[in-house]
Parts: C-alpha cells; sequence; structure tokens
C-alpha cells in the first residue's frame, strides 16, 4: 500500500501526510481541553476559598513578590511570541531561523523557572511552606496556609508543565537540527506550539490571581 | 461458506512470541492485552466480593475484623471500578472494533494506544502494591478528611495508581476521538455509522472531560496527605465537601463511561438478532451525547446530606431527573425495534435481554435516588448497593458478556459452545437478581452499607445474597472455560456467522493486520438490513 | 489549517498588546476598585489569553472543529465552576446539617 514516493514520516495507516497532520493538530487540542480541566478542578478550588476567606488571601499575596511576577510574566510572554516565530520559521522551511527560536524559546522558559525557583527559595526562608512549620500573623494563620498550599501547586503544576515543554523543545531541536522537520512536515513543531501557549495561558490567570489581590491595601 | 474459513494470513498469525505482543502497535492485539489485564483485575476484584459476601452469611462480625472488612470493600471497589468496569468495554472491545467499524486501519495513534495499555498496567500495579502492603480502608470513594489525616493504610501508592490509570482512560478517549473524526472510510458519514462508534464517542467525551478533575484532585488528596498542605482539612479551615464536589464531578460521569459503551454494544446485538435496524437511529444517537452532556451536570446527588446547600441540592436533583430522559429513549428504542422483529435468541440476544431488564430496574431506582426526599432516607444503605450493581454489573457486566460472545468469533476465529454459553448466561442472570435484588429490600429496611455485622432479622435476606453471589460467581467462571477452550476447540468460524451487517463483518474472521484486504467503501445506511446490496454480503 | 501563514507583524502586534495588558493589570492592582479589582483583573486575562488563543495559535484561522474543542473545554470549565459554586454561594442560606 506504502507507494515508493510516501513521504518518510508518512505512518502506514493515514492516506497522506495532510490526514495525519489534521490527526495529530485534532490530537494536541483534544489533550489540551484535558488540561483545562486539569487546571480548572484547582482553580474552582482557589474560586472557594477566596471567597471564604478574601482578608486571608489579601494577606497572603502580599508575601509574593510582584516585581518577579510582572518580569515572569514578561518572559512568558516572550518566549510565546518566539515560539510562535520558532513555527512561522518552519512553515517556510528556515531551518536555522527555527533552531535559533526553540533556542530562544528555552532559554526564555529556564529563566522563568530560575525566577521561580529564586521565589521558592524565599518562600522557604521565611516559612511560608504549609504544615506544621508555617510561620504568619495570628489572625490568618490557617487560612493563609491554603492560600500557600494553592500557590505551591499551582505554580509547582505550571512549573512541571514548562519542564515537560522544555523537553518537548529540545526534541524539536534535535529534529529541526537533523532535518526531519521540513516545510512539507512541521506539524511537530506547530503541536509543540500549541503545548506552550497553553502553558502561557495557564500563567496570564495565575499571575492576577496569586500576585495581585489587594495590593491597594498597603 | 464458499471461500475459505480461516485466511492464510490475520492479525493473530502476523508475528509470534512475546515481542510481538507486547510492542505491538495493532489496536486488535492491543485490545487482547487490555481483555487479559481487565480480566485478571475482574477476578482478583470477585476475590474480594466473595470474602464480603461470606462475612455476611452471619450476622455476627466473624470471619474477618470490622478493619479487615472495610479494606475488603474498598479494594472490591477500587479494583472493579478502576480497573475493570472503567476500561472494560472501551479498552477491549472499543479497541478492537472501533477502527473496524469506521473502516479505518488503526486508530491515529498506535503508540499511543500501546502506551495507554502500559500506563493502565502500571497503575495497577501501583494498586496492587497497595493491597498486598497492607490494603486500603477509605472506600473507593477516597473521602477526606479521613483518607488526608486520619488512616493509617496505603493510601498514596492506591491513589497514585488511580492516578496513572486515569491516562489511559484520557489516552483511550483521546485516540477514539480523533479517529472518529479523521479516520472514517469514503462513504462513511456520521450517520451511517453503528451506533457503537456513536457510543464510543460520547464516552470518550465524558473520558477527555472527566478524568483530568479526578487527576488533580487526586493530587490534591496526596499533597495534603504527604505535605501538609491544606486544600480540605477543616483544621485550616479547609472544607472536606469540597473533596466530594471535584471526585463526584468525575466520578458521576464515569457511571456515564461504564453505561454508554454498554449501550453501544446493546444497539449492535439487538439490530443483529431482530434483523432490523434500530428503530430510531437518530435519537439513540444523540442520546448518547446527550447522557454525556447531562451527566456532567448531576454530581452532587451523591451528596445530599454532606451538608451543601439545599437549593444546589434542588437544582441538582432535577438535572438528575433529566438525564432519565435519553436513557429511556434508548430503552424504548431498543424495545420498539424487536417488536415484530424476528428474534433469534442466541447467546448474545439473551445477554441484551437481560441488559435491558436489569437497566431498567437500575435506572429507575436511580430516580428514587435523584429525589432528594427519599436519597435522605436510604442514602448509605443496602438500597444504594442495589442501585448501582444493577447498572454496573447487570448493565455494564452484560452487555461486556454479550459483546465479547457476539464477536468473539471475530476476534478469535472460532466458534464457542452455543449450549453451554446460553446456560451460562441464564445462570448470571439468576444468579444477579438472587444476589442483589434482596439487597433492595435490605436497604429500604434500612440495612447501612459498609458494615461487617447487622441484626439477625436481616439474615435471611443476606443468606439469599450470599446464595446468589456464588451462583453468579460459578456464571462468570464458566464463559472464561468455554472462551478458552473455544480458541483451541472451537469449530472455525465464518467471516460472518451471524449473518449480521458492519463493516466488522465484511471482512476475514480474524481480521488481517490491516483490517481489510481493500480499503472499503461505504454506500449503504447503518442496519441496512433490508437492501439486497447488504443480503448478498451476508 | 490548510498553511495559512499569519504575516510576523501580526505575532509582533499581539505581542505588544499582551505586554501592555499586564503593565495594564499590574497598575489597576494598585488602585482600589472595590470588587471590580478582581473583574477587571480576570477581564484582562480573559482578554490576554483569547489573543494568544486566537493568533498565537492559529485558532482564527482553524476548522470549525477547532473552534468546537476550544469553547467546548471553556463550557466544560464553565460547569465546574458554576455547579460548585451554587453549593458555596447558597450555602450559607440553608443546608440539611
Ligand atoms: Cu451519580
Amino acid at each position: 500500500m506504502s507507494d515508493i514516493h510516501a513521504h518518510p514520516a508518512l505512518a502506514h495507516h493515514f492516506d497522506s501526510l495532510e490526514e495525519q497532520k489534521e490527526a495529530a493538530t485534532l490530537g494536541m487540542w483534544v489533550f489540551l481541553v484535558t488540561e483545562v480541566l486539569f487546571f480548572g478542578g484547582i482553580f474552582a478550588t482557589y474560586a472557594i476559598y477566596r471567597s471564604w476567606y478574601p482578608e486571608a488571601f489579601a494577606a497572603a499575596s502580599h508575601e509574593l513578590d510582584v516585581t518577579l511576577g510582572t518580569i515572569n510574566t514578561a518572559v512568558l510572554i516572550t518566549s510565546s511570541l518566539t515560539m510562535a516565530l520558532a513555527v512561522h520559521a518552519a512553515q517556510l522551511g528556515r531551518r536555522t531561523k527555527v533552531m535559533v527560536f526553540l533556542v530562544l524559546t528555552m532559554a526564555l522558559g529556564g529563566v522563568f523557572l530560575g525566577i521561580k525557583g529564586v521565589e521558592y527559595y524565599h518562600k522557604f526562608t521565611e516559612h511560608l511552606i504549609p504544615g506544621p512549620g508555617f510561620q504568619f500573623e495570628k489572625e490568618h494563620l490557617r487560612h493563609a496556609q491554603i492560600f500557600f498550599s494553592l500557590y505551591f501547586m499551582m505554580t509547582g503544576l505550571h512549573a512541571l508543565h514548562m519542564i515537560i515543554g522544555f523537553g518537548i523543545m529540545l526534541v524539536m531541536l534535535w529534529w529541526a537540527w537533523r532535518g526531519t522537520i521540513t516545510k512539507e512536515y512541521y506539524s511537530p513543531i506547530e503541536i509543540s506550539g500549541l503545548y506552550w501557549h497553553f502553558v502561557d495561558i495557564v500563567w496570564i490567570f495565575l499571575f492576577p490571581l496569586l500576585y495581585l489581590i489587594g495590593r491597594h491595601a498597603h | 461458506m464458499t471461500t475459505a474459513l480461516v485466511p492464510a494470513r490475520h492479525y493473530l498469525n502476523d508475528g509470534y512470541g512475546i515481542k510481538s505482543w507486547l510492542l505491538t502497535r495493532d489496536h486488535k492485539r492491543i485490545a487482547l492485552l487490555y481483555l487479559a489485564g481487565v480480566t485478571f483485575f475482574f477476578f482478583i476484584g470477585g476475590a474480594f466480593a466473595v470474602l464480603i459476601r461470606l462475612e455476611l452469611a452471619t450476622p455476627v462480625g466473624d470471619l474477618v475484623s470490622d478493619e479487615t472488612y472495610n479494606k475488603l470493600f474498598t479494594m472490591h471497589g477500587v479494583m472493579m471500578v478502576f480497573f475493570f468496569l472503567i476500561p472494560a468495554i472501551p479498552s477491549v472491545l472499543g479497541n478492537f472494533l472501533v477502527p473496524i467499524m469506521i473502516g479505518a486501519k488503526d486508530l491515529a495513534f498506535p503508540k499511543l494506544n500501546l502506551a495507554s495499555w502500559y500506563i493502565y498496567m502500571l497503575g495497577a500495579a501501583f494498586t496492587t502494591y497497595a493491597i498486598v502492603t497492607g490494603g486500603l480502608d477509605t472506600g473507593w470513594t477516597f473521602y477526606t478528611p479521613f483518607s488526608t489525616v486520619a488512616s493509617t493504610s496505603a493510601v498514596i501508592p492506591a491513589a497514585l495508581g488511580i492516578f496513572i490509570t486515569g491516562f489511559s482512560s484520557i489516552l483511550t478517549g483521546l485516540n477514539f476521538i480523533v479517529t472518529i473524526h479523521r479516520m472514517r472510510a469514503p462513504g462513511m458519514t456520521w450517520f451511517r455509522l453503528p451506533l457503537f462508534i456513536w457510543s464510543h464517542y460520547a464516552t470518550s467525551l465524558i473520558m477527555v472531560l472527566g478524568t483530568p478533575v479526578l487527576a488533580i484532585t487526586i493530587l490534591l488528596v496526596a499533597a495534603e496527605r504527604v505535605f501538609h498542605f491544606g486544600f480540605f482539612d477543616p483544621a485550616v479551615g479547609g472544607d472536606p465537601v469540597l473533596f466530594q464536589h471535584l471526585f463526584w464531578f468525575y466520578s458521576h460521569p464515569a457511571v456515564y463511561i461504564m453505561i454508554l459503551p454498554a449501550m453501544g454494544v446493546i444497539s449492535e446485538l439487538i439490530a443483529a438478532f431482530c434483523r432490523k435496524p434500530v428503530y430510531g437511529y437518530p435519537f439513540v444517537a444523540f442520546a448518547s451525547l446527550a447522557i454525556a452532556v447531562l451527566g456532567f451536570l448531576v454530581w452532587a446527588h451523591h451528596m445530599f446530606v454532606a451538608g451543601i446547600s439545599v437549593y444546589a441540592a434542588m437544582i441538582f436533583s432535577i438535572l438528575s431527573f433529566l438525564v432519565a430522559i435519553p436513557s429511556a429513549v434508548k430503552v424504548f428504542n431498543w424495545t420498539a425495534t424487536m417488536y415484530k422483529g424476528s428474534v433469534s435468541w442466541q447467546t448474545p440476544m439473551l445477554y441484551a435481554i437481560g441488559f435491558i431488564g436489569l437497566f431498567t430496574i437500575g435506572g429507575l431506582t436511580g430516580l428514587f435516588l435523584a429525589a432528594v426526599g427519599l436519597d435522605i432516607h436510604v442514602t448509605d444503605t443496602y438500597f444504594i448497593v442495589a442501585h448501582f450493581h444493577y447498572i454496573m454489573v447487570g448493565g455494564t457486566i452484560m452487555a461486556y458478556l454479550g459483546g465479547l460472545h457476539y464477536w468473539w468469533p471475530k476476534i478469535s476465529g472460532r466458534l464457542y459452545n452455543e449450549w453451554l454459553a446460553k446456560v451460562s448466561a441464564l445462570v448470571i442472570f439468576v444468579g444477579f437478581n438472587l444476589t442483589f435484588f434482596p439487597q433492595f429490600i435490605l436497604g429500604y429496611l434500612g440495612m447501612p452499607r459498609r458494615y461487617h455485622a447487622y441484626p439477625p432479622e436481616f439474615q435471611v435476606l443476606n443468606v439469599l445474597s450470599s446464595a446468589g453471589a456464588s451462583i453468579l460467581g460459578v456464571g462468570y467462571l464458566l464463559p472464561m472455560m468455554y472462551l478458552t477452550w473455544s480458541l483451541r476447540y472451537g469449530r472455525l468460524a465464518s467471516a460472518n456467522p451471524w449473518g449480521a451487517v458492519g463493516l466488522e463483518w465484511n471482512t476475514t474472521s480474524p481480521p488481517p493486520t490491516a483490517n481489510f484486504a481493500e480499503p472499503p467503501e461505504v454506500t449503504w445506511e447503518a442496519y441496512d438490513y433490508g437492501s439486497p446490496a447488504v443480503v448478498e454480503h451476508v | 489549517m490548510a498553511e495559512h501563514i499569519v504575516p510576523t507583524r501580526v505575532y509582533y502586534t499581539i505581542f505588544a498588546i499582551l505586554m501592555l495588558c499586564t503593565y495594564l493589570t499590574v497598575r489597576i492592582a494598585f488602585f482600589d476598585l472595590g470588587p471590580l479589582n478582581v473583574v477587571a483583573a480576570l477581564t484582562i486575562a480573559v482578554l490576554k489569553a483569547t489573543l494568544v488563543v486566537l493568533f498565537f495559535m492559529h485558532v482564527k484561522y482553524s476548522t470549525k472543529l477547532t473552534w468546537a474543542v476550544v469553547l467546548g473545554s471553556v463550557f466544560w470549565l464553565g460547569i465546574l465552576l458554576a455547579l460548585t459554586m451554587s453549593d458555596y454561594l447558597t450555602r450559607a442560606w440553608r443546608t440539611y446539617g
């Protein structure tokens, strides 16, 4: 069935590269739906406790560093831009450009994770890790733990997704380098891009919800 | 009968040895890997059920301690729900049939399909580890704060196992959705699809939309238990009821992951053994989608006594009643299909009839539970236990066995012993009702679930139930034996032993690795039993 | 999906708007708008997410099926949030407990 002119990337059960690409893209979108609901569960948790304990959430949010949070938001948005440009270069078959933009995307992702690490370290030294060692002003001691539990869970899962994205980008870089990615077959880069942008979107919501509560108060 | 019965080359002899199975990407072989997996865990879960029914044969808690009993019903529930009922029909029959029924060579992502089996087995390994290292006593529902701050049993490995297995479910759903959208044969329009495909499409939607919420919920439980994070713990102001919301957001729709594919099987069986198209095809197709959507709007009917708002309870009660409509549409249409059909009473049809009866009882008693007032009366009694066993065992397992018998000649290329099969179907039906019908009465009389001892006045009904369970057990062992026997000694099956229509009967038994000798082109409607072009195939 | 190549100037424009929105959302957070603070923060976040989905993720140029998948995910997220909230927002009124 496989005729000799078939593209090397064409799997046996598809008739054409176009069909294969559409399946892959739809597959990634459906996967992102699962991601939306996955994060949705923790966003629902956040919504309930914030509506229950607004003062504790505001007080706890003040312990986060807005400057670092803002810088990280900018870094991540920029990485989304470089990702989009990498896909664009792939569509045009510009191999070097693809690799440059992928490296930039990974570098920016690395910066984000580095800053995140610094923030985590600060929280650790300030005894803001929930559990028996948690220290906070007496009034909000209990409820602030919920905030920080959410903070670590949400940003931790987001960071985990970044790390996975980093791994995907490494594979893409390798594929681009060895010439698997071509003008005809760039769908791996495109669907990796979808994933990367999704992780960016999660942060777009996490940033105001975690860092910007009741900032005017002090 | 004119062509050779067994094709020279088919998926079963296309490669031998353990590697050709464990590294296969053929959806048919992966289906058989799943068959081995779910059968194994079904009998593990069944072993726990045996111990439960043995304990309950007498009013005093004499066989096992109360704590051991907690572990028994928990591990029975976990094994049966997550490792048998949820994967059974989609991962075995669905995996085998979805590509063939739509005329594709394979699922859209064959490697992902194999990966999902390994993920399933890995999750099962974690949960089995939890069982052998002390067991789990939280109930299959993992309610907080017991699961996060109080239980001393192996919560983490068990929860992790379920978390991991969830991904196999997600990947299967994703694979089906993409396959059904993108890989249908030329001419296979949406309304020519077998209803089995519609119901698997609806099931896949639930798998993809619901399972991730279970995944995050398990992570929150794990973080609270291991790192002392605060999400549900009242000690830091958390709400244990929130866990129930998140858990049932998945676990109510999960019931439809179990029952929708079963409904798909029943539609196929009814059409094939009544030699008629399913009455009101589009209604049955859309009823599947309606169940998938409405199924997400009713979860808090599990929480009427958990301290939720009265007003929310009212909303969830009304929405729960709505699910009855598409379910009733299906039952009505199956019955209408049988009306004046030339029904042939072969084994799969016996299971189909059994399904319709038992599912109807399960569904109607579900309406009792959707009504807040009545639900409060029977919450946590054996009435609930009976109700969901009528749906899950009477519904899902009946359909699974019916489907397994119907497609067995296609899967294995062999025929089983029809007489033994009929007897087993009957044994299962009798055993099932004897086991679970008394439990409705017990529950209505007020016997609570999850206790290893009970007042003596409940003994007669409990002994009936335990007796029924032993009959049911025999009924489940029989097919296991004669189906295995048929693999070697059964008569060879023709391509279409039932004279049914559908693409799976247009290829050899067993099918070739690529499913069809020639890529099919569909020019006929679904269940086209009247048309000469189709009869010719038969 | 068919080979729609978006000119890079579109990407740069969207990037500029996203950065501007980030600046705005931080600035607004320091003014006391009462309950409007959270409304503003979420509105801007939704706007940013929409831009990323439409342009960076090419949904604007995609098939109806992709649109359906995207809207479906938002709809189901809405079910999860709204029906859970239906309990929490009315629980203070009355429970069976
Ligand atoms: Cu339910």
